[in-house]
């Protein structure tokens, strides 16, 4: 099988993240890859394992990006492609979507593309299903489990009913959440191969795209409001005497 | 300002959140409630109760189950010869993805899990958390119609009027799949923390009652998890008494306390809850993210100094396994259950 991982650099979760000047700054804080495609190399790696293949780690990003690219090598991926362009600046997700079908199409005899649920950036995790429907292949979203058989998928879906088994046919766009089980950590031997490693870089002519103009723009971008909040600790002499005093001002504030 | 609303459902049980999507369209104009599945007569009767100009509904066998490609294609064409502003869907993991295709189908934007959206000139500015609700962003969609899912409780419900009613006008099916639905298994149980009046969440502290002693034979991580859901049994229960979901900090979800579905910030599970009681939660930069937007905001833990309790409007410095139970009873108590 031939599997696609499709990967995003991120600003690390614990980083401090500001607006400053109507720009996103996040200090000193370094790139990752996004925590949510560690999962989606960790489930395109399963499914190597099981049916074996390759995988490929698949990123639009800039320069930088190699290193996500290389976390994904560390993990076990065969091998990795940045596409990097002037013209991908400021790009929405519907043209991220385009640039990546295109770039899967020219691949060629790709069986399987797997996402992570969402990024911690935009946090749409709407780049697969719009993939997939531009490619027009099946999309089977927030699969926690994975199997394939006799060139057909099958996963089961976490939504907020429970879990739904669903399948199609391969080729076919996935997306992972967490129940995929946890990624892999690199291995010593996985470091030196990816710190080695040689990342083809694709231009958006190279992928045979254009990119759109950006129909989604962001006007402005804001701070969270700051919450002031004084807390009032309550003490009492037991732990009913406590929770009588908290219960009577949780009733005051009713909330309930 | 003519808009879809999409009514999404689940075996005919409404995400609440599409009323709140039909009472922001109402504020901007008409709103056309847009309706699939099979069987959803009573949907549809709801649906003009809570105010809809019309209701387009494709009732059909091959809608019985959510499927991305004839749901998109439906909603798709009706779109195209009906000409909305706007169409509107609550946040669901079933409408991200629908929301997604037809942006492809329709060639417009797509603003996911919007907080706000107004009107300028002829323009809509849709506001939005990003980077784990860091962040907040407005952002406008300049092709046409204008696509939004909505983030739960971030706009007021509508109130039901018996006496409106009216006929539903049915829509043309594109019943073309990609993709099976063999069935549904329940090993886990449903939580929709975007939904709950009242949330009470667990972390790390829930596993770190030494008194307990777990069954012979456990290892120390099954011993662990062992203590982790004595704990979380005490925080279900009040949940319980409260009417409220269980919610999970990062740490109680990663050491296998609980399963992922409940746990609250970065996956972008924002919560909005009218009452937030976080027990033996630390406060990971994550997590306050994630909770920060409650109303009232309580913390228990043992730690005087954990960052939670900045973000508390009540804090309780103490043991969760003293302290919840006693809570629990109170509002028995207080509340007459």
């Amino acid at each position: 099988m031939k599997i696609i991982a499709c990967i995003k650099q991120v600003p690390d979760s614990e980083a401090k993240v500001r607006a400053e000047d109507g720009k996103v700054s996040w200090g000193d804080a370094p790139l990752v890859i996004n925590p949510f495609d560690e999962y989606a190399v960790e489930g395109a790696l399963q499914q190597k394992e099981a049916q074996g293949g390759t995988v490929t780690a698949l990123c639009l990003g800039p320069e930088s990006a190699k290193e996500a690219l290389k976390h994904a090598l560390a993990m076990g991926a065969d091998d990795a492609i940045l596409i990097t362009d002037p013209a991908l600046e400021g790009i929405d997700t519907l043209g991220a979507a385009r640039v990546l079908a295109a770039a899967i199409q020219k691949i060629d005899g790709v069986d399987m593309v797997v996402f992570g649920r969402q990024t911690l950036d935009n946090g749409a995790g709407i780049t697969s299903a719009q993939t997939a429907r531009i490619l027009r292949w099946p999309m089977l979203g927030l699969a926690g489990q994975i199997k394939v058989h006799d060139g057909r998928v099958s996963v089961e879906r976490v939504i907020e009913e429970g879990r739904q088994n669903v399948s199609a046919k391969l080729p076919a766009v996935l997306s992972v959440v967490q129940s995929i089980g946890e990624p892999r950590y690199p291995s010593f031997m996985g470091i030196r191969k990816a710190s080695k490693a040689n990342i083809p870089v694709w231009s958006l002519s190279d992928v045979g795209a254009s990119a759109s103009e950006a129909i989604v723009k962001r006007t402005e971008l804001m701070n969270p409001p700051v919450r002031e909040t004084a807390v009032d600790i309550i003490a009492g002499e037991s732990p009913a005497e406590i929770a009588e005093k908290l219960v009577d001002k949780i009733l005051a504030e009713k909330v309930l | 300002m003519k808009t879809f609303v999409y009514i999404d459902h689940f075996k005919g049980a409404v995400q609440p959140a599409s009323w709140e999507a039909l009472g922001l369209a109402k504020s901007l104009g008409t709103a056309s409630v847009v309706l699939f599945g099979s069987g959803v007569d009573a949907v549809a009767k709801a649906a003009f109760e809570y105010g809809a100009d019309e209701v387009l509904v494709a009732d059909d066998a091959a809608l019985t189950d959510y499927r991305a490609e004839p749901y998109a294609s439906t909603l798709a064409a009706l779109a195209s010869s009906q000409s909305p502003d706007l169409i509107l869907f609550p946040t669901t993991a079933r409408t991200r993805e629908l929301a997604a295709m037809i942006g492809v189908d329709l060639n417009t934007g797509v603003l996911t899990d919007i907080s706000g959206l107004e009107a300028s000139g002829d323009q809509l500015i849709a506001t939005r958390p990003i980077y784990e609700g860091k962040l907040i962003e407005k952002a406008v969609c300049s092709g046409k119609p204008v696509i939004a899912t909505i983030r739960a409780r971030a706009f007021p419900k509508p109130e039901a009027e018996a006496s409106k009613s009216g006929t539903a006008t049915k829509v043309e099916v594109k019943s073309e799949t990609l993709t099976n639905v063999d069935g549904y298994s329940t090993s886990e149980s449903a939580v929709n923390l975007g939904d709950a009046g009242v949330i009470v969440s667990g972390g790390r502290g829930v596993a770190n009652n030494p008194s307990l002693t777990p069954p012979d034979g456990m290892d120390e991580k099954q011993a662990e998890i062992w203590r982790a859901q004595q704990g979380f049994a005490l925080i279900t229960e009040l949940a319980n008494v409260l009417g409220g979901a269980v919610g999970a900090s990062r740490a109680a979800v990663d050491g296998g306390y609980i399963p992922y579905s409940h746990q609250v910030g970065q996956t972008g599970k924002v919560v909005t809850p009218d009452l937030y009681i976080a027990c033996g939660i630390s406060g990971a930069i994550q997590h306050l993210v994630g909770m920060r937007n409650a109303k009232l905001v309580v913390a228990i833990n043992k730690d005087a100094d954990a960052p939670i309790f900045k973000q508390a409007r009540y804090g309780v410095v103490g043991d969760l396994f003293q302290i919840v139970p006693a809570l629990t009873e109170a509002f028995r108590k207080k509340l007459g259950k």
